[in-house]
């Protein structure tokens, strides 16, 4: 496999770097990154560090590049997963707090103690800011624990950035994929057809009840998604050749919190190379972030609606002649 | 009567669901069974998620029906917490229906 960092890759610009991958002989990984400076979003760190730990210590090497940005790879703890020495010597200072590097997180101990870990490195300051991203990381790393059936589990990472006074969180991961992991309750067609089901409220690959499990019911991405568009900030979604990609909206906006993904305002991009497993990105602006409760009203909302939609499906039709 | 300190066992985040159910398991569906009343004390939780909650309650509500929420009381529970504890209750009520 080769995977290229470019100069930037953020949410926005997510697709030329993912454009980039080259799936080809899995077993081995060659990473090369852009000569100057390299700005990423942690999504695109987490995802370079699953593949190293899919291929295994000692199959993966890092094109030497006199990129700036290097010591930024060595604080975020990628060269410590990849097996690799960096060779770099890095001076503390203030900002490196601010950040919350590469962890491998395989069971629910390690989950907890990553995200209260967490909430002191990223400087929240408000309860709230607490709430959502607490929210946020719980929902994603369970659901890699849970359905992800990855050996090495999720690779999670996250960044405050001060100029846009934005937490930008990326998990990845190299399991069976969404469309795997719906199939024993749904089939579908393509991996577009199973991001737009795995967003869908109340729908899980667990089971077809509406009241879910004992253990799920199909909320999670449903809602991270819904905190990003409350927050109109990007969420991004990878499985298969597809990303999903939520779009980001101006703040004062109106905005109506959808059922279905598709009707979001968002970019779908097929064909992509394939990656086995899913990747989930987000950002969120904290002078922006809803107060979590108001949020939860709306979310209370919608579901209802998604219910009752979904129960009209099984209604017959009396039949007039 | 059966009190559960949410916080003693999930500190201040409640997001693990395997603490969650050891809850339900052990302590829930067993008060319950023996007719006593439940009081999950959420003081000092400053955060649960929808898993959390789900994994907490919705097996007992399908199990025991809606009039098990009669047995259980929800103390100290910040807004959030509420609206989450709301959300899970709607939905299981409504699959009853089906």
């Amino acid at each position: 496999m080769k995977i290229h960092l470019p100069n930037s890759a953020f949410l926005h610009n997510i697709d030329g770097f993912l454009k980039g991958f080259d799936p080809e002989n899995p077993e081995i990984l060659e990473i090369s990154a852009h000569n100057s400076w390299v700005f990423v979003h942690p999504v695109a760190v987490s995802m370079i560090a699953a593949l190293g730990l899919k291929v295994g210590k000692g199959n993966v090497s890092f094109e030497k590049s006199d990129s700036k940005t290097m010591p930024y790879f060595e604080r975020m703890g990628l060269f410590r997963m990849l097996g690799l020495e960096s060779g770099i010597i890095i001076e503390e200072h203030e900002e490196s707090g601010r950040f919350k590097p590469l962890t491998q997180i395989r069971n629910s101990s390690e989950q907890s103690k990553f995200i209260t870990d967490c909430i002191p490195l990223l400087h929240l300051e408000k309860e709230y800011q607490v709430q959502t991203i607490v929210y946020v990381l719980g929902e994603l790393l369970r659901n890699v624990i849970e359905h992800a059936k990855s050996p090495n589990g999720a690779i999670v990472s996250a960044q405050y950035f001060k100029e846009s006074n934005r937490i930008s969180i990326g998990i990845a991961d190299t399991g069976i994929g969404l469309r795997r992991s719906l199939s024993p309750s749904y089939s579908t067609k393509d991996n577009t057809e199973a991001i737009q089901l795995a967003l869908w409220p109340g729908i899980t690959g667990t089971t077809r009840r509406p009241g879910g499990t004992d253990e799920n019911v199909g909320a999670g991405l449903f809602f991270i998604k819904s905190i990003a568009r409350t927050n109109r900030d990007y969420f991004m979604i990878y499985s298969g050749d597809t990303m999903y990609k939520l779009h980001k909206a101006p703040p004062r906006k109106k905005f109506k919190l959808n059922i279905d993904p598709f009707k979001d305002k968002h970019a779908l991009v097929e064909h992509l190379p394939n990656w086995n497993g899913t990747v989930v990105g987000i950002d969120i602006t904290l002078d922006q972030t809803q107060e979590f409760d108001g949020l939860l009203r709306i979310f209370r909302t919608v579901w209802a609606e998604a219910v009752r939609e979904r129960k009209s499906e099984k209604y017959i039709s009396p039949n007039f002649i | 009567m059966t009190i559960i300190n949410i916080f003693e066992k999930t500190g201040p985040f409640a997001e693990n669901k395997d603490i969650a159910k050891e809850f339900r398991l052990n302590f829930i569906i067993p008060s319950i069974q023996r007719s006593e009343k439940v009081i999950l004390n959420f003081d000092n939780v400053k955060v649960a998620t929808q898993s959390f909650i789900h994994a907490l309650i919705s097996d007992v509500i399908q199990q025991k029906g809606r009039s098990v929420l009669n047995h259980i009381e929800f103390k100290s529970c910040n807004e959030s917490i509420k609206a989450i504890i709301q959300i899970v209750a709607s939905y299981v009520q409504e699959s009853l229906d089906d």
